[in-house]
């Protein structure tokens, strides 16, 4: 099951050229400065802007191409805006209610009571709209959206209308959403730190353009287009906690399709076999010829160069390291590169300064 | 209160009434596509609303004469289908107070729908509602005071007119004389007894209509998070 969206537009001023094939399961970010385009694609995905000329199916079934179009309330989707714009006049059990009355597919009332235990939102059904904080609002929004029992879910940027303390408060609910949501979900977003923790899968947008799509871990460690998630290049891998070490406070995690290879990290409290995801900034790996000894670094993994690239500043190259079939960039310098003689296929020794457990 | 007192007071209800349920029907649509169009064209449309805000009410009243009776082009046509034509008549007072009391319904409703804004009307399309079900579920309910301000002004502003029926109604006992033009009758026979008791009485009717919809703006208020 995917999606399959084509769509052109032609505004003046801007104009939205992409055409993508999307997994039909887990966190798809639609990943892009302001202005890239992406709020428009999730716009003409919902059907809220006509691009005259799309196509558009979810798993076969074609919500717009060029004899038909679906309109949005026709559509099977949920849809969450980024200021929540529940309906002011409603109270949140009565938002909640509007969609459902509605939908030809809807929440049965199990379903729908976890969604609300699940959004923390129970204790709020009765309020209004301006009597909930900013967060709490989204939580309602989420909810919302949710009670149609959509087959796609489309989050226009939930959290970016939210302060820091908010955006903490919200995210641990995403992925709890993340685990259990079986529907796709595209989120558009602009944050590098809530792409790294919700998504599996990324579309890079730029100018209207989709410019990398791709899943996350593939696509953040392609060099020929670093992807900055924030002001550094980096990977972010899929891992499961192997070991704790109580005396130290620490744990060790392993990656997804190398149970070998592993880091030590800062115990989170993840119980042993808790999947976790960990981040490793390009500026945080320096690389070896040899395995040293007598260094403050603990985490030194052997690997394979596999490709040379020149990064943003002319002084500066990264690298990708295979280690047992995990990619890791790291960033040196040129004359680093140079004299350490590096070339695709040699052996090197990665040594990771920092590892950021992440969710 | 004189019999043909009562038989005005009647009529100016009635008049009031009726007009005002005929703006809300076509007043209501056009104040929506103002809100929402973007054509150029529909600044024109909107300066001709608002017209009679800025004109005397005689040169309106003058011109439906013209266009209602016998021999103009709605009159004339009624005329000519074997249908009377409408100067001096209750229909012909309704359609002129429609066009009189347009701007009142329109400007209000225009602004209320304006405030609802397209993110609400999204956000109901995202969940299912289609364009009608969204005017009445969601624009609606958050235009009240819109409403109810559009209602009361036209109601009264109906209620006050003067020159625009004299124009097109005269002054027929039980069809087109209204309550105001009773009063310039009484002031004009020097009944100041009877006119005051009218005057006073239109003064404090409209006071207190006045009175209630501020008070159920205050609490109809919608607020936007």
């Amino acid at each position: 099951m995917t999606i399959h969206a084509h769509f052109k537009l032609d505004w003046p001023g801007f104009s939205l050229d992409v055409n993508l094939d999307l997994p039909g399961r887990g966190v798809t970010a639609l990943f892009g400065h302001s202005g890239s385009g992406k709020t428009t694609l999730l716009r003409c995905i919902a059907g809220l802007e006509r691009a005259p000329g799309g196509y558009l199916d979810l798993a076969g079934e074609v919500w717009q191409d060029a004899d038909r179009f679906l309109p949005t309330h026709r559509r099977p989707l949920g849809y969450v805006f980024q200021e929540a714009s529940l309906f002011p006049h409603l109270s949140a059990r009565g938002n909640l209610e509007y969609g459902m009355k509605r939908a030809a597919a809807k929440m049965g009332r199990a379903a729908l009571d976890h969604v609300i235990e699940l959004l923390g939102i129970g204790p709020l059904l009765e309020r209004r709209p301006d009597q909930l904080s900013g967060g709490e609002r989204q939580r309602v929004g989420i909810a919302r959206a949710l009670a149609v029992k959509p087959r796609l879910l489309l989050m226009d940027e939930p959290l970016a209308a939210l302060d820091l303390a908010r955006k903490q408060e919200i995210l641990p609910y995403l992925e709890r959403l993340h685990e259990e949501l079986e529907i796709p979900v595209l989120y558009v977003s602009h944050a590098p730190d809530e792409v790294a923790r919700l998504a599996d899968h990324i579309v890079v947008m730029r100018d209207g353009r989709a410019v990398a799509s791709g899943p996350l871990t593939e696509t953040l460690a392609r060099l020929d287009l670093p992807i900055h998630l924030g002001e550094d290049a980096g990977v972010v891998l899929d891992a499961v906690v192997a070991e704790r070490d109580a005396q130290w406070q620490l744990a060790r995690v392993t990656f997804a399709g190398n149970p070998d290879s592993g880091v030590w990290v800062r115990d989170g409290g993840h119980a042993i076999g808790h999947h976790v995801r960990v981040r490793i900034l390009a500026r945080d790996v320096s690389l070896a010829i040899t395995r040293h000894s007598g260094t403050s670094i603990q985490n030194i993994l052997p690997g394979v160069v596999e490709l040379l690239a020149d990064d943003t500043h002319p002084a500066l190259a990264l690298v990708r390291i295979n280690v047992g079939g995990v990619a890791l960039v790291a960033r040196l310098t040129r004359r680093s590169a140079h004299d350490l003689g590096l070339v695709p296929g040699q052996i090197v020794y990665a040594q990771i300064k920092a590892v950021a457990l992440i969710g | 209160m004189s019999e043909s007192d009562l038989q005005a007071l009647t009529t100016t209800l009635a008049l009031s009434g009726v007009t005002t349920l005929v703006l809300v029907l076509i007043g209501t649509p056009l104040a929506w596509w103002l809100a929402r169009s973007r054509r150029r064209w529909s600044v024109a449309v909107e300066a001709v609303v608002a017209l009679p805000l800025v004109l005397p009410p005689t040169v309106l009243g003058f011109y439906m004469l013209v266009a209602l009776g016998p021999k103009g082009p709605i009159g004339g046509t009624l005329e000519s289908m074997g249908l009377h034509h409408l100067a001096f008549t209750f229909t012909g007072l309704v359609l002129a107070s429609t066009l009189y009391s347009l701007p009142f319904m329109v400007q209000p409703l225009k602004d209320a729908f304006a405030a609802v804004g397209t993110r609400m009307l999204d956000a109901a399309a995202t969940l299912r509602a289609g364009p009608w079900d969204r005017f009445f579920s969601v624009v609606v309910p958050l235009s009240r005071r819109g409403f109810l301000t559009a209602i009361t002004l036209t109601f009264a502003h109906t209620v006050g007119e003067f020159g625009v029926v004299l124009m097109v109604g005269g002054n027929i006992p039980g069809e087109t004389r209204v309550l105001s033009i009773a009063i310039y009758d009484h002031a004009e026979a020097m009944d100041y007894a009877s006119a005051h008791i009218l005057a006073g009485g239109l003064l404090t009717a409209s006071f207190l209509l006045l009175l209630t919809v501020y008070f159920l703006n205050r609490r109809y208020m919608v607020v936007y998070p």
